[in-house]
């Protein structure tokens, strides 16, 4: 993937703006104009960043095609891809994220739709009505209307960040988290909605509750919402 | 086949923990203070990937119901075999009905038992560790239950003892800058390699919460949700940082300002309540 004229000038330290006007990178400067920013993140870790979720599932498909050595696990996240190694990042594989060419993911499945029974009695829900400025039936109207995506999983088995939400939603996480939220519990927290699969620390603010299983790991595919799945919440309070 | 008589304050088993299921929310896990549990594994001759117990503030009572060769690891608790003392960090033989108990440790909080075969309870998503945050794996233990023992064939290990180096109560961990630095003030940095932290009674295998110097952030604006590694220290809006161990979520949307070194992270899950500690900058 990497020739090596370029491993030695990146081992020697060069960086890569140093190297954008050189006629031989063509096909390279096309992935630098993407934009990918790569983090140091420990000694075990690298930090893809992106500039929105549809990166982030092409960087993703391309790390899962052609994986670094070593690699252990992927986290997509809204911005980000962070690359989890067996052993400490080289100067090699930051070149490599930098210039890694993303890939569409593998569509042709149709995305499942999934209908979740909500009650709307969160603890915050009146709280989240007040910082809107709209009344609680309204904030129910509203996240029962909205067609919402997985866009992402991460934060608890099962937890899929629903992507989808209108504007005047778009709420910060309470300032200091809740020790334990309920499992069922449906939360809203900046750009996205999500379920608790199982009881957790979390500081989401809380607008009401499903019964319906996120996650069993005996169940195959485990997870009830994988990244792509289409989210209804359906009144049932 | 073990038998647990008493459990202690908690008490779970533990591997190396789950890869490739992190695009679900499916966490590592695995022992807090893996290189104790490479070691206990080490003195019996197991795979490295063989499940171990981890025991917490000692407690710990198990019954032999054949003949094993166990070793005791991590957090130094006192060892007896059928009250009387049993050697630490050494392959120990337990003998049919023969009752190992782990006393409370002097220093340090986690205490690693290995049994040669592995503790083989089935595994759930490629491991057999408990994971306290997410529930996966087999629940911490409880007086009565019956752990099955891998069979290992070939030689058994030829070791007296294993030098290991001393826990500290106050140790110096080193850490890396993190991915978000610049979303705290440069004061932060200053903060947290210079000053001393005390961890405080809201503390588990997910993580230490920290008491020290406010932290305070360049930033207000919301991060998006990324990635966690164990060693992360994350400071929330209240600038109390929270120090990452085994079960750590998968993600998180604070951000992260340092990064503690693998190597030294046996040495945070060794941590208790009330123990002070500082961070040291690497160069």
């Amino acid at each position: 993937m990497i020739r090596l004229r370029d491993a030695v000038r990146m081992l020697a330290g060069t960086r890569w703006s140093d190297r954008r006007g050189d006629a031989d990178h063509g096909g390279v400067n096309r992935n630098a104009a993407s934009g990918f920013r790569v983090h140091l993140y420990g000694d075990r870790a690298l930090l893809v960043e992106v500039a929105d979720l549809p990166a982030v599932a092409a960087v993703r498909t391309a790390l899962e095609r052609s994986p670094l050595p070593g690699q252990r696990d992927l986290v997509p996240a809204a911005r980000t891809v962070l690359v989890v190694l067996d052993r400490a990042p080289s100067d090699l594989d930051v070149a490599t994220l930098r210039r890694l060419v993303p890939q569409a993911p593998a569509s042709g499945t149709a995305a499942a739709t999934v209908e979740l029974p909500v009650v709307f009695d969160g603890v915050d829900l009146a709280e989240v009505a007040e910082l809107t400025g709209r009344s609680v039936r309204a904030v129910v109207a509203e996240l029962t209307t909205v067609e919402l995506t997985v866009a992402f999983g991460g934060f608890a088995p099962g937890f899929g960040y629903l992507s989808g939400l209108p504007d005047d939603l778009h709420l910060p996480r309470r300032a200091t988290p809740r020790t334990r939220v309920p499992a069922g519990s449906v939360a809203l927290a900046g750009p996205f909605a999500g379920v608790y699969p199982q009881a957790s620390p979390g500081g989401w603010q809380l607008v009401g509750r499903t019964e319906a299983v996120l996650f069993d790991a005996d169940r195959d595919p485990p997870a009830l919402l994988s990244p792509g799945t289409s989210v209804r919440f359906r009144d049932v309070g | 086949m073990l038998t647990v008589l008493a459990a202690g304050p908690l008490t779970t088993v533990q591997d190396l923990g789950r890869s490739g299921f992190a695009a679900i929310g499916v966490p590592r896990s695995g022992a807090a203070d893996a290189a104790s549990a490479g070691l206990a594994n080490r003195l019996v001759g197991n795979d490295p990937a063989a499940a171990v117990l981890e025991g917490t503030a000692g407690g710990l009572r198990v019954r032999a119901e054949r003949t094993v060769l166990v070793a005791v690891t991590g957090a130094p608790a006192p060892v007896t075999v059928d009250g009387r003392a049993a050697p630490f960090d050494a392959p120990l033989t337990l003998a049919p009905g023969a009752v190992l108990a782990l006393g409370v440790p002097p220093v340090g909080l986690r205490t690693y038992l290995a049994v040669r075969g592995g503790i083989d309870v089935p595994p759930v998503l490629g491991s057999r560790s408990t994971d306290t945050l997410s529930g996966l794996g087999p629940a911490p233990l409880a007086p009565g239950d019956r752990l099955p023992v891998g069979v290992l064939h070939g030689e058994e290990p030829f070791v007296d003892v294993a030098p290991v180096r001393p826990l500290s109560s106050g140790p110096v961990l080193r850490v890396l800058p993190g991915p978000r630095r610049e979303w705290l003030d440069p004061e932060a940095w200053t903060a947290l390699t210079t000053q001393e932290w005390t961890v405080t009674a809201d503390s588990n295998r997910v993580g230490l919460r920290l008491a020290g110097p406010q932290l305070t952030r360049a930033r207000q604006d919301e991060l998006p949700s990324e990635g966690l590694v164990p060693g992360a220290l994350q400071v929330p809006p209240d600038g109390a940082p929270v120090l990452f161990l085994a079960d750590h979520p998968v993600t998180g949307g604070y951000p992260v300002l340092a990064v503690v070194t693998t190597a030294d992270l046996p040495a945070a899950a060794q941590l208790r309540p009330g123990d002070s500690l500082s961070f040291r900058s690497l160069p």
